[in-house]
């Protein structure tokens, strides 16, 4: 998995690739959690467009993201979703719970 | 621990089954990509389609992954065995799904915590159960000979030959 990190729009944009699995998802978490915790980013857009798998441990770091966000008022906005990811949000029945867009474009005049 | 997701057209059925392929592997997470793209070949080859052929990888790598954050408790180069089954009825060249076991020689899984969590409960963790009763036809916890062991099986939508007709 890699991550890729560029400024916009008042935010940051963390650029996934790969796979997201047991092994992988600490590393994205720490990345999640310190734009969030750390710098206070007030916007974090995730890019999945190239995450070709996704597991629950993803998710939950996902999830955690989400919490710490809401804790300081900030916004965790993911899009570009594949299908993998796309499938597994259903699966948790987290869709809604997330501010999700169908690409960048969208994500970023939201 | 037994579940079925009602898929009950398949359950008086009595099926044969064949080695299909077995893997000797240690609790390295490093490991799970490997083992999910030969999943997906396996799968590929029995003409799962592709919906379901994400959902057989989700739900070993999420076994797997249970395996090593709970039964090893995170310690690495320990030994899991899985074996793959090709199963079939009748016709013996129309494939009519997989069968997947899972073997670890981990700390006894205490079957009252295989419930998951509610879903409707926001937080971290305790998904992984859940994507596995979801995406797989039988799911059986047991203990044998002090090791756990995890059967899961997904039926084929279309029983198809090896050819790619409709079989039996």
């Amino acid at each position: 998995m890699e991550i890729a990190a560029r400024e916009s729009q008042g935010g940051t944009i963390l650029d996934l690739s790969g796979d997201i699995d047991l092994a992988h998802s600490p590393a994205m978490r720490k990345a999640l959690l310190g734009e969030i915790k750390e710098k206070r980013t007030p916007k974090v857009f995730l890019n999945l467009k190239n995450v070709r798998y996704i597991d629950s441990s993803g998710i939950a770091s996902l999830v955690e993201g989400l919490k710490a966000s809401r804790e300081i008022g900030s916004r965790l906005i993911l899009y570009s979703l594949s299908n993998t990811v796309r499938e597994v949000m259903q699966l948790s029945r987290l869709q809604k719970i997330f501010e999700i867009y169908e690409n960048e474009e969208q994500a970023l005049s939201s | 621990m037994k579940s079925s997701n009602g898929k009950g057209r398949k359950a008086y059925k009595q099926f044969h089954a064949d080695l299909l392929l077995k893997l000797e592997m240690r609790s390295n997470p490093e490991a799970l990509s490997l083992v999910r793209a030969t999943l997906e070949r396996a799968a590929e080859a029995l003409n799962f389609h592709s919906v379901e052929r994400r959902a057989i990888v989700r739900s070993v790598d999420e076994a797997l992954a249970n395996v090593m954050r709970h039964a090893y408790e995170g310690k690495s180069g320990l030994p899991i065995v899985v074996t793959f089954r090709r199963l079939y009825g009748q016709n013996p060249q129309a494939c009519e799904g997989i069968e997947v076991l899972l073997e670890d020689e981990g700390v006894a899984v205490n079957p009252s915590k295989l419930k998951g969590r509610p879903l409707e409960d926001i937080r971290p963790g305790g998904l992984g159960l859940h994507f596995i009763r979801q995406s797989m036809d039988e799911v059986e916890f047991s203990r044998k000979h002090g090791k756990n062991q995890l059967r899961m099986v997904k039926y084929l939508a279309i029983p198809k030959t090896e050819s790619g007709s409709q079989g039996e």
